[in-house]
């Protein structure tokens, strides 16, 4: 476990909770960041403004974050142009699908004790993990 | 129950846009200082195939951080009538386990382990101006938009 960072990844993991925490206490609103960029480009009108803000609450952070500690966004894995585009299609289409991504059913889902995340939960981890174990032992890491 | 209900939403006020901004901004700390927003990570998260020694368990301990906050704030929320700020809570009912939601979990876990980017991370990293962040996220809005004309076909089938 040499990559592993307890005390960040814990104080990042509790930020991430106020974070959401805030939006459901004061804005009645659930965390989840599929669902809320998918409300905007699937073009609902009601409630576009709050949306576009938190997104852009979310773009700025990255933003900000980057200015001082740029390796917080290192890219070292091995992945052409086309493997990241095509990655970005299944996770755009599959969250509207499936209702929910890593926040709306991992965080707000499961923080709710909601059945419908603990599946979608377990089943996009396990998919998950059987295409990294398929990119690693089949094509040696590099896509 | 007498009560009548307000037909429309009113106009959210700048105390409701400012939290859904800063709460945005504080997501985006959160994730880039739990290293969310380094892909290795998550697949090193994901990657059972080199043994406990290999693997990287951080991403749960993110999870577990979010949610030692989440879910008492949710057992509060469950008690009360609205948020502050707005006249009632948005959340999703539904207890239903269908296709969509299973297929869905599935697609988007294959997208998920090829590039280690959920969409949370794939925002932040595209305000980071990272290449691979920003490839991502015109990926999946993409996806997003496929999504729509999927279902508008789908529509158009059904009536």
């Amino acid at each position: 476990m040499k990559h592993f960072t307890p005390l960040t990844s814990l104080a990042g993991g509790v930020l991430i909770g106020l974070a959401a925490a805030a939006l459901l206490v004061l804005d009645g609103r659930i965390a989840g960041v599929s669902g809320i960029a998918g409300g905007l480009l699937r073009g609902r009108h009601a409630g576009a403004l709050w949306r576009a803000l938190f997104l852009t609450g979310l773009v700025l952070g990255g933003f900000l974050y980057s200015v001082c500690v740029p390796e917080a966004f290192a890219f070292t894995l091995a992945r052409s142009r086309g493997a990241l585009l095509a990655a970005g299609l299944l996770v755009g289409f599959g969250t509207q699908l499936g209702d929910g991504c890593t926040s709306g059913h991992g965080i707000c889902g499961l923080g709710r004790f909601s059945p419908r995340s603990l599946t979608a939960v377990l089943t996009f981890m396990l998919s998950a993990a059987i295409t990294v174990f398929i990119v690693s032992r089949y094509f040696g890491g590099v896509l | 129950m007498n009560q009548k209900m307000p037909k429309a939403t009113p106009a959210h006020g700048a105390r409701f846009l400012a939290t859904a901004f800063l709460s945005g901004l504080l997501f985006a700390f959160g994730l880039a200082l739990g290293g969310m927003t380094l892909p290795s990570k998550i697949v090193g998260f994901l990657n059972f195939s080199g043994g406990l020694s290999g693997w990287d368990p951080s991403l749960g301990l993110v999870m577990g951080g979010a949610l030692l906050v989440y879910v008492p704030t949710w057992l509060w929320v469950k008690r009360r009538s609205h948020p502050l700020f707005d006249v009632r809570f948005h959340v999703p009912e539904r207890h239903q386990i269908d296709l969509p939601l299973v297929a869905g979990a599935i697609i988007f876990g294959v997208g998920w382990g090829i590039a280690g980017f959920c969409p949370g991370p794939a925002f932040v990293s595209l305000g980071a101006l990272s290449k691979p962040g920003l490839l991502l996220a015109l990926g999946m809005t993409g996806g997003i938009l496929g999504y729509r004309l999927f279902q508008r076909v789908l529509n158009r089938g059904a009536g």
